[in-house]
């Protein structure tokens, strides 16, 4: 067999026939389409990909990708997804969910995978609310969000997920707006793109719990800094910004977990050869 | 309805909170799922305006949320919880230790089914699965004897000093809605005082818990625990029948319905409970001697009671909505176990009903009558749907 070219892929290529359950307006439609093109754009073919999520609305998305998918428990998507790229490190793993998944039960995952640094890309669709159980606050929800779940807001300071992965490791930081899917689709591309532990921050709001969320995309503005390779200066920027800051925000050069072991491979030729009796 | 109570139009979640207030617990640490989401979404309405004085505590997993409950408790506070499924399994390693610290919280799980594959449905394996967990397990009909299980509990945990959890099935229960008695708060105050522990956390006492012990110390732990355990089914027994003396509604650890003279009694737990006793009135009409024995003590299972109440039946169905891979119905297996030995056990068959929240209808109950109540019984399980 002749080495394998990439051929041209469509981002229609990477949608599945599952017709997603979100509601109307979600901002997750467009983080499904900015996945998809990504993917086009980067040419990976969709057997080679695989998108593994935990539980919540955001969680579902490995359903709508055509590709691999795992929708694991709540919060354990980290685990599952490094598990997977240590066993198959040819696949470009996706880890997809949303900031219950990710930073309450998960919230520890979170930490040691960025300081894993594994060569994965861990998408976060921030809406600052559990959307799937109706409307509670969650770990990134402003203090003074007063609804009928949280009378009065939960005066507890908000999750700083980007200086949290930046303390802990991780290669690649970014914030991306669900609303704008051509900043996200490229900022997924260099995420992905890049080696070690990737994670993007995508402001997806929950038109439904939160509709105040709506008005996002008038806040959302482009982050008035080139992005840096060092972590301290991305930590403060990020400490100091109004949360709203869009871009590629630390690019770094630690050196990606190292596999040992066998070496794994899609080549169907090799794989002739392995299981030849 | 009996006096002093209010009637209201309640779902079986929102009757456990309404019994969660009346209870004046003093630490709630829950973290939401779907289907017990509703219990949390009420305390938190009931807290916000003032009806509930507790600290509502919402954690970051439910791992986190039975480990604030531990604690709690252990400082002579009272204490409840709600979860469901994946929530459960996620605490089980707290059972144990909530279990082992003799830590009097009172839960409430809404069964559903576990992944994979994901469902949303009625299904007892999530609590049955925490059956050797040292938890005194409540499996409940309606949102009535939901409420009036969580006030219940209480008194049992807290004599027992054993935790409490109280199931009922998702949607059938935990959704339904139905007219509930809801008592008044002077009545629940007569029958459940102020928790008072002599043995808790307190600086002024100078404890610890849950040192690591040696291998004697272990040894009598546990059999503290199993000589607890032995006075279970006699606190139930007392709270049933006193709170019946207040409300009119009595419970016990079992409930007989209709089974004089039954040639087959059909042995159940929880909402599926109420389908046959519609069967079972639609049997007796055309002349068929049959009756039900609703399980509701299923930790410690009422052996003694369960011996005297099959011993002489013909014939038990034991209707499963749960399957433990490779042995079958979970009740089942503790029937057989319970009845070994009996003389004149009953021919006992263990059928896999409603597994994973298939409906079960009151026909279709009849039909099974009509096909196994005539039959030997099989070893393995068998699957009716």
């Amino acid at each position: 067999m002749t080495a394998h070219t990439a051929p041209a892929f469509k981002a229609s290529d990477y949608k599945s026939d599952i017709k997603p359950v979100w509601c109307p307006g979600c901002g997750d439609y467009h983080v499904l389409l900015s996945v998809t093109r990504a993917l086009a754009e980067l040419g990976r073919r969709p057997e080679d990909v695989a998108c593994i999520s935990g539980i919540g609305c955001s969680s579902r998305i490995p359903a709508y990708v055509n590709c691999y998918g795992f929708h694991g428990v709540h919060g354990r998507s980290l685990p599952i997804g490094t598990g997977l790229k240590v066993a198959r490190p040819d696949l470009t793993v996706l880890v997809a969910g949303g900031d219950g998944d990710g930073f309450s039960i998960g919230g520890n995952h979170f930490q040691h995978a960025c300081r894993r640094n594994i060569d994965i890309t861990y998408i976060v669709m921030d809406n600052r609310v559990y959307g799937m159980t109706k409307g509670q606050p969650s770990p990134t929800t402003e203090p003074d969000w007063d609804s009928a779940l949280s009378p009065g807001g939960t005066g507890l300071s908000p999750f700083h997920p980007l200086v949290i992965a930046l303390a802990s490791g991780a290669n690649f930081v970014a914030r991306t707006f669900s609303g704008d899917p051509n900043r996200t689709t490229e900022v997924l591309v260099e995420a992905i793109k890049h080696p070690g532990f990737s994670f993007v921050q995508i402001l997806s709001p929950c038109v439904t719990f939160r509709p105040d969320e709506r008005g996002w995309k008038d806040v959302v503005h482009t982050a008035a800094v080139e992005e840096t390779d060092d972590p301290a200066r991305a930590a403060r920027r990020i400490m100091t910004d109004d949360g709203f800051n869009i871009g590629i925000l630390y690019r770094g050069n630690r050196a990606p977990y190292k596999l040992t072991g066998r070496e794994a491979t899609s080549d169907t030729d090799q794989l002739g050869e392995m299981f030849a009796i | 309805m009996h006096g002093n109570a209010n009637g209201l139009l309640l779902s079986g979640n929102h009757a456990v909170a309404h019994g969660v207030r009346l209870a004046r617990p003093d630490v709630i640490p829950v973290y939401p799922i779907t289907p017990q989401t509703p219990i949390l979404e009420k305390i938190t309405e009931l807290q916000a305006e003032g009806q509930i004085a507790a600290e509502l505590l919402t954690p970051e997993s439910e791992h986190s949320a039975m480990s604030a409950c531990i604690s709690a408790s252990l400082t002579g506070a009272r204490v409840f919880t709600a979860t469901s499924s994946q929530g459960l399994l996620l605490m089980h390693e707290l059972l144990h230790y909530a279990s082992g610290a003799r830590a009097s919280i009172v839960m409430c799980n809404v069964n559903r089914t576990p992944a994979a594959p994901w469902g949303f449905w009625p299904d007892q394996l999530d609590s049955l699965a925490q059956r050797d967990t040292g938890w005194i397990q409540l499996y409940s009909e309606t949102p009535q004897e939901s409420l009036d299980s969580v006030i219940q509990a209480f008194r049992v945990a807290e004599t027992a000093r054993i935790p409490v959890m109280i199931s009922h099935d998702a949607f059938y229960v935990s959704h339904a809605v139905e007219p509930v008695d809801v008592p008044s708060q002077s009545l629940v105050d007569e029958f459940l005082p102020a928790f008072r522990s002599d043995i808790r956390l307190d600086t002024e006492i100078g404890r610890s818990f849950g040192a690591p012990n040696d291998q004697a110390n272990w040894n009598r732990s546990r059999r503290e625990l199993d000589a607890s355990m032995q006075t279970v089914n006699d606190l139930v027994i007392d709270a049933g029948r006193d709170w019946g003396a207040l409300t009119g509604r009595s419970y016990g650890p079992l409930e007989f319905y209709r089974t004089e003279d039954a040639e087959v009694v059909i042995v159940t737990m929880g909402s599926m409970c109420g389908t046959v006793r519609d069967a079972v009135d639609e049997m007796r009409d055309k002349g068929v001697a049959v009756g039900m024995l609703k399980v509701r003590l299923f930790r410690p299972l009422p052996v003694a009671a369960l011996r005297e109440a099959l011993a002489g039946v013909p014939c038990a169905l034991v209707l499963d909505r749960n399957y433990s891979p490779g042995t079958g119905g979970v009740l089942h297996q503790e029937l057989k176990s319970a009845l070994y030995g009996l003389a004149g056990a009953p021919r006992l068959h263990g059928l896999l009903t409603g597994v994973g929240g298939v409906n079960v209808a009151p026909g279709r109950i009849e039909q099974l009558v009509s096909e196994f109540s005539g039959k030997e019984p099989v070893v393995g399980p068998v699957w009716v749907e």
